[in-house]
């Protein structure tokens, strides 16, 4: 019942907690929207206290050079997003505005910039530790908006949103350690919460026919989980991944254990809109009349 | 049908060791062969047999010896893929 997640848009907008743009996926958030997001980073923060990760924030665009290194291109073309500029003179401003007064397609007179738009949080940290890891590897704490061509009707699915991550980055079964605790603890920290959630193994949406050969090798080897949740789709959405990434990003950004192998890497991904979608859409659309007992951990 | 498989595996492997020194059974994964590797074997293995692998063959396990491949390509010229 694609209609039911419409409709969900619709008392969102209704009460303000989102903000229409125009533009399907993209949207503002009201202060009641930002004050559940916020409390959702912060139950986040204190569910990986114990990592004493390192806090890193980079702004939601990153270099273009980094990004051909994620390999991103290859699995997601469809879903990038490509920064561009004007860099011509005077004539060419004239053909521009001209063709924008027609029309027409103007973006014909940009050319690409040095950046990209971030697809994932944790993608511009890599290039940023290049090299030996001490023992034990490191865990990275990392917080940003993420950008992803999928414009939808369903609120759930947004093109802008924002990812909250615990990345660790060292041996091969720590990184797997790192994956597996999380898939408990966040089923658990989203539970407690009274969302009806259940982990299972996911794939990413990887384009094209190659794509369907990667997602099938990613469902076999269960690199990724979800914890799903019903919100307002057909399907229950998935409000946090983790993710086994096995050296994917140590190998192209040279990251090494302390024993000088290629670091394997491992992430748990709080999608923290679709967090905020989920309670409102279980609890109903005033926070004020939430349950004590989500209240008290959101808001302690 | 050996030799092809063993050329393209030669050009898109990207293995770590010589495609000769690979047996029949060899696992192409541990010698070396990730992923997306494994894609670009899979497009060449289409050009070269002018073939297509249906879905339910784009799996890890069908590209994972020079024996699977074999097995999988005789399944499409027999028509049973």
């Amino acid at each position: 019942m694609a209609d039911g997640a419409v409709a969900f848009r619709d008392e969102l907008f209704s009460a303000g907690l989102l903000i229409e743009t125009g533009v399907d996926g993209l949207y503002g958030r009201s202060q009641i929207f930002e004050s559940v997001v916020e409390a959702i980073d912060r139950l986040a923060t204190l569910a990986g206290a114990h990592h004493r990760a390192t806090v890193v924030r980079f702004p939601p665009i990153m270099p273009r050079a980094v990004f051909e290194q994620t390999d991103y291109l290859r699995s997601f073309p469809d879903l990038t997003g490509s920064i561009h500029t004007f860099r011509g003179d005077d004539r060419e401003h004239a053909r521009l505005l001209a063709r924008l007064d027609r029309g027409e397609d103007w973006t014909a007179s940009l050319t690409p910039a040095a950046a990209v738009l971030c697809s994932a949080a944790c993608h511009p940290l890599y290039p940023t530790i290049t090299g030996r890891l001490p023992a034990g590897g490191r865990v990275f704490d990392v917080y940003g908006y993420c950008f992803r061509h999928e414009p939808a009707t369903d609120p759930t699915r947004m093109i802008a949103f924002r990812m909250r991550e615990f990345v660790h980055v060292g041996d091969p079964d720590d990184a797997e350690e790192h994956r597996d605790q999380w898939i408990t603890r966040a089923t658990d920290l989203m539970a407690g919460l009274g969302l009806a959630v259940e982990a299972v193994v996911a794939n990413d949406p990887f384009f094209g026919r190659l794509g369907t050969m990667l997602a099938n090798n990613q469902r076999d080897e269960a690199l990724k989980y979800e914890i799903v949740t019903p919100i307002a789709g057909e399907r229950p959405t998935a409000i946090v991944s983790c993710n086994l990434h096995r050296d994917h990003f140590g190998g192209p950004f040279e990251i090494e254990t302390a024993d000088g192998a290629v670091a394997h890497s491992a992430c748990v991904g709080f999608g923290v809109e679709r967090i905020a979608l989920a309670l409102l859409r279980t609890h109903g659309l005033d926070p004020d009349h939430w349950p004590a007992a989500v209240t008290g951990r959101l808001w302690p | 049908m050996d030799d092809q498989i063993r050329h393209v595996l030669a050009e898109h492997a990207r293995l770590a060791v010589d495609v000769g020194d690979v047996g029949d059974d060899a696992d192409l994964y541990q010698a070396g062969m990730t992923s997306h590797a494994s894609v670009n074997v899979m497009l060449a293995l289409e050009d070269a047999f002018d073939i297509e692998f249906p879905e339910h063959m784009l799996r890890k396990r069908t590209f994972e010896s020079v024996a699977n491949i074999r097995t999988a390509l005789q399944e499409l010229r027999n028509g049973s893929g």
